[in-house]
């Protein structure tokens, strides 16, 4: 049935979405815990 | 109280005559109104049926533009000479200085349409079909309500990166519900298919929202380095 | 509270799988839309939440302006964030709806899809605020921005609804009594979607937390003058947003 195409369309749409998301949040995460691990290892780092 | 009143007038008098001496901004822009007039006058075609429709969005829409282009300017001059930081750093009440800037832009947005309006009426040969002396309120009203947010975010915008694009960012969601009784009240009126009486009211309730609102934190963002 | 995540991380995707079985399989076909209608049950969660992120936001924003916490201006950030997100789900299932359903994308005065776009366009201005102001006082200056779009939210529902009254559109949501199973499934869908965004909301924040605590970091590295060591050390760049 045709209409059902966009009950699909949207809920895929929905999760597509959120991931994008959730997948910038995790490519953050792991740039910082990068930066973090840069600043543990600079010897001049005073703490 | 006087105080307030007294660094007002001052301020919105200074205004007043330093771009009366300019005359720079106030001819550039004089001439982009009519430009935008005349763009709107080749792409809406003037003759059709529905032109009385339709002209109170085009007349408003010509209004927001140009208003935008006076507001970018007028933070521009108090930057250069730090007159800005001298402001701040004067006992002079903030709001003061931004109920001389508002009004300075009032005015001048005001005499902006106050050209570009005859045009309108000239080119789309215009007829008011309702109570005419309508318009005023919401000319008045609807100006004021672009004007006291604009002021207040290109003070905002002072601060950013891009400042002449995040003015109209900020200031245009923000502005959704007033653009909406300016352009819905002028149709009503022009078409008099229906009372302007319910976007009277609502413009008259922003205006009072917001100008309440841009008093009570524009001392907030003055301070704001 | 590093294992806490993790265990309600399952137990959110468990409750989102039975949420959609639900609205999927036992929730009852709508006599007039067909299938179509099982939309509502990710459109509607996800607009509730949307609003109630934001009004969080409001909430956030006063309190950073009245007590200057941190807290609540991340607070304030994460929420907007996350709201924009919901609210753009709503947006795009939206029109997705009715376009099987009224044969039109969009109708201007259907008052709930159009106050939801302006809704929209004023949290991302705030978001864009938040990103381009280089001031120090930009946590102050996106709180007042905030503040501002608060107070516009009623102002544009009222004026879409006046504006609705004068010139009659279909109504895209749907009004009418809603039969207990159906209801049943939008709330359980809901009560998912907020455990959901929950869980999105508090990543976000402790991301923002480290964040922060890494600027800092790089700030009081740049300042204890490390003129003499040789320039392998951080430069005073802002990490990816």
């Amino acid at each position: 049935m045709n209409a059902v195409k966009f009950l699909f369309a949207a809920y895929i749409a929905t999760w597509v979405i959120h991931l994008f998301y959730i997948g910038t949040l995790l490519r953050r995460f792991s740039r910082l815990k990068q930066q973090l691990r840069d600043l543990g290892r600079d010897p001049s780092h005073s703490s | 109280m006087s105080s307030l009143r007294t660094v007002t007038l001052a301020t919105l008098v200074k205004d007043i005559r330093l771009e009366w001496r300019s005359k720079d901004a106030l001819n550039s822009m004089l001439f982009f109104s009519l430009l935008v007039v005349v763009i709107f006058v080749f792409s809406f075609d003037p003759l059709a049926e529905e032109s009385r429709h339709i002209v109170g969005g085009l007349v408003w829409i010509a209004f927001l533009f140009a208003a935008v282009v006076a507001l970018n300017q007028t933070w521009a001059r108090e930057l250069r000479n730090q007159v800005l930081d001298a402001y701040r750093v004067s006992p002079a009440p903030a709001n003061a200085l931004f109920l001389a800037k508002s009004i300075g832009n009032f005015i001048f947005v005001s005499v902006l349409e106050a050209l570009m309006a005859p045009l309108f009426v000239i080119f789309y040969n215009l007829h008011v079909l309702g109570p005419a002396w309508q318009l005023i309120p919401i000319a008045l009203l609807g100006t004021w309500a672009l004007v006291v947010n604009g002021t207040f975010f290109a003070a905002m915008s002072l601060r950013t990166r891009n400042r002449e694009i995040m003015l109209p960012l900020l200031l245009f969601p923000i502005s959704i519900p007033a653009v909406i009784g300016m352009v819905a009240g002028t149709t009503a009126i022009l078409t008099g298919e229906e009372s302007a009486h319910f976007y009277i009211v609502l413009l008259l309730t922003y205006d009072v929202v917001f100008t309440t609102a841009s008093l009570g934190l524009f001392e907030t963002v003055l301070h704001a380095e | 509270m590093k294992r806490l995540f993790p265990i309600l991380s399952v137990l959110t995707a468990a409750f989102l799988a039975y949420a959609l079985y639900r609205a999927l399989v036992i929730a009852p076909t709508d006599a007039l839309q067909g299938d179509v209608y099982r939309i509502i049950y990710y459109h509607v969660p996800s607009a509730w939440t949307a609003f109630l992120l934001f009004l969080i936001n409001f909430v956030g924003s006063i309190i950073y302006l009245i007590r200057r916490s941190q807290k609540a201006d991340i607070l304030a950030l994460v929420s907007a964030e996350v709201g924009v997100v919901f609210c753009t789900i709503v947006l795009v299932t939206g029109p997705i709806w009715a376009r099987p359903v009224w044969g039109i994308w969009w109708a201007p005065g259907d008052i709930r899809l159009t106050s939801t776009l302006v809704l929209w366009l004023i949290y991302v201005s705030y978001l864009v605020l938040r990103r381009f102001s280089t001031s120090a006082q930009t946590q102050m200056l996106a709180a007042a921005l905030a503040v501002f779009g608060a107070l516009d939210v009623p102002l544009v529902y009222f004026s879409i609804w006046f504006f609705r009254t004068q010139h009659p559109q279909p109504v895209i949501g749907g009004g009418g009594s809603m039969d207990p199973r159906m209801l049943h499934t939008l709330l359980i869908n809901w009560l998912a979607f907020l455990c959901f965004a929950f869980l999105i909301c508090w990543s976000r924040y402790r991301l923002e937390v480290l964040h922060r605590e890494i600027d800092e970091a790089h700030a009081m590295e740049s300042l204890s003058g490390d003129r003499d060591s040789n320039k392998a050390s951080m430069p005073l760049t802002r990490s990816g947003k």
